[in-house]
């Protein structure tokens, strides 16, 4: 276990150290969900009393689901910088050392997962400067769980790019898989305003019980059954994609 | 000691779309031995199975059937023994083109178990001896081709491994270069004492640097000797002899004819393949000047492994290049074709 840890460090500072070299990417990363905040956020405030959510303020209504596209998105994108590691032989360079597999990807998983908690911190701050009032241990436990889609999401996308291993075939598999994630979970509007036939579809949407469940932590309803079947969906994405990662980097293991 | 040893190792791929699969047996059992301190080169024309028996060797692909033991361990079940005492260096390369050289060297070693310390030390060692001096805070993308040539090296050899393999080492790099490069490999054994398994398709490269070559077509290895047994064996060396007089050249047709068995003239050529000239030779020019015969020039060509590729699979390297084409392994990363 203590060989596992420091390979996994030895990996995870790598990444680190190449990632500090160009921080640029973590802004751009939050782009995209800052926009969100900023230019859609005040269109909700006039609706969101008509909501039927646990909280009747905008921002506690919005970031939480920001947070988890966050997640899902920011992560899915880890996959291209490992097809360029590959490219290059790092990958095969590292595989001829004794090292773990796993560590191989934990290490860069770690990597991610830190990105992802800068980028939900800087969310959820500019969230509360925009008017987001919420519980604080909700709030943790929220982006808590944010970090197990986002590693699901992190460790799947790993997986896909050392299996496809190019960039033209993983991004438009991300974006079929990304479209109908992002329609069907409520991340914007609540699934709620649907049609009942709409509501069905979303109900086979695991990423939309997540939506749910941090929603209600941030306002404060911890105890929620939604928050249990949110967080039970997010382990469970978070497992099988381990195993799936896992299994690719430990693939040819001779 | 025997630092390699394979027996019947063999790949077979499928390739293909949906139900249609063809296998295609990359490696069609190969067997091979390399002894302690030897440099073996593995030569062949591309998509002969170079590299994919390499990657077996080096446990980054797990054979479909035979054995192979490197450095004395089982490569399937002593995985990670053999990653421990094997350096590998890829043809696409090891390193990151943005990150510092000495980071990845040292990141690396570290990655064999080596303290950070022990891989600065080792790591700056291997940076003088392989003329790296000063690139330590340098990316590879602002390194020329030689350079990062020998940064791979450095990586492949940052944890002391006793056996490394080098897989097309100087595909794509300039002459000086090249020659460059040959010094620090032929070091590796000289200074070092290593073992040392090369692939090549480079005829030149093979014959400078190993012992032995063990030529591979088609999955199969076809040949395994010294370059100069290889050559005397099969082709023999040509001998050019120019006489000064037209009616010298049937006295030369001759004497050369009773050496050779393949004797031309033109003009005032008469040219024969000879095995081991470097015998023969000077009795051939005592006959010759008894006969009264007087040579304005006199030319001992040794045959070249292309010779010897040709005789042995009656293709040159360059056509078995341009017909073989690809690399069947699906997981390599791409290199220089």
């Amino acid at each position: 276990m203590t060989t596992f840890l420091r390979e996994t460090s030895i990996v995870f500072r790598r990444q680190i150290r190449m990632n500090l070299r160009q921080p640029a990417w973590v802004l751009i990363g939050v782009m995209q969900p800052v926009l969100y905040l900023v230019l859609f956020g005040p269109l909700l405030e006039p609706l969101v009393s008509q909501f039927d959510t646990s909280s009747d303020n905008a921002y506690t209504f919005l970031v939480p689901g920001l947070l988890v596209q966050l997640g899902m998105f920011g992560a899915f994108f880890a996959g291209f910088s490992l097809i360029g590691e590959w490219r290059e032989g790092v990958i095969e360079a590292e595989r001829v050392t004794p090292a773990n597999r796993s560590a191989l990807l934990v290490g860069r998983l770690t990597r991610d997962l830190l990105q992802l908690f800068v980028q939900a911190l800087i969310l959820v701050g500019l969230g509360y400067a925009m008017g987001l009032r919420g519980s604080v241990g909700g709030i943790v436990l929220g982006i808590a769980i944010t970090l197990l889609v986002g590693g699901a999401c992190a460790a799947a996308s790993n997986a896909l790019a050392l299996t496809t291993k190019s960039e033209d075939v993983m991004a438009p598999v991300i974006n079929v898989v990304m479209m109908p994630v992002l329609l069907l979970s409520g991340i914007l509007l609540p699934m709620t305003l649907g049609a009942g036939w709409l509501q069905r579809i979303s109900d086979f949407m695991p990423f939309r019980y997540i939506v749910d469940a941090v929603r209600d932590v941030f306002a404060g309803d911890l105890g929620a059954s939604t928050v249990m079947w949110g967080t039970g969906w997010a382990v469970v994405l978070f497992a099988l994609a381990m195993w799936w990662g896992t299994s690719v980097f430990r693939k040819e293991n001779a | 000691m025997q630092m390699i040893e394979a027996r019947g190792l063999t790949q077979t791929f499928h390739t293909g779309q949906g139900r249609k699969k063809t296998p295609v047996h990359a490696v069609a059992g190969v067997d091979l031995d390399v002894a302690e301190g030897e440099v073996v080169g593995f030569l062949g024309p591309n998509g002969a199975g170079k590299t994919t028996t390499l990657r077996m060797l080096v446990t980054l692909l797990r054979p479909t059937a035979g054995t192979a033991t490197v450095a004395g361990y089982d490569v399937v079940r002593d995985s990670v023994q053999v990653r421990r005492s094997i350096g590998y260096c890829s043809q696409v390369g090891s390193t990151f083109s943005g990150a510092y050289a000495g980071d990845e060297v040292v990141d690396h070693g570290m990655l064999y178990g080596m303290s950070r310390k022990d891989a600065v030390e080792h790591g700056h060692e291997l940076f003088d001896r392989l003329q790296l001096e000063g690139l330590w805070r340098r990316m590879p993308k602002n390194m020329s081709g030689g350079q990062k040539r020998r940064l791979d090296i450095a990586m492949a050899l940052i944890h002391r491994p006793s056996l490394v393999f080098l897989d097309e080492p100087t595909t794509g790099l300039d002459p000086q270069a090249r020659a460059n490069l040959w010094d620090h490999i032929a070091d590796l054994r000289s200074k070092q004492g290593m073992t040392v398994f090369l692939t090549t398709h480079y005829l030149d490269e093979a014959d400078a640097l190993a012992d032995r070559i063990v030529i591979i077509d088609k999955g199969v290895i076809v040949a395994s000797d010294t370059a100069d047994n290889l050559k005397a064996n099969v082709s023999g060396d040509l001998v050019d002899l120019e006489v000064s007089s037209d009616e010298q050249v049937a006295v030369a047709r001759d004497k050369l004819g009773s050496l050779s068995d393949s004797v031309e003239v033109e003009g005032h050529h008469v040219r024969g393949r000879v095995s081991r000239a470097g015998k023969v030779v000077p009795g051939l020019l005592r006959d010759l000047e008894s006969a009264g015969v007087g040579l304005d020039s006199i030319e001992v060509i040794r045959p070249s492994l292309d010779d010897v590729f040709l005789t042995l699979t009656g293709r040159s390297l360059r056509d078995a290049d341009e017909a073989g084409g690809e690399s069947f392994d699906p997981d390599a990363p791409e290199g220089d074709k």
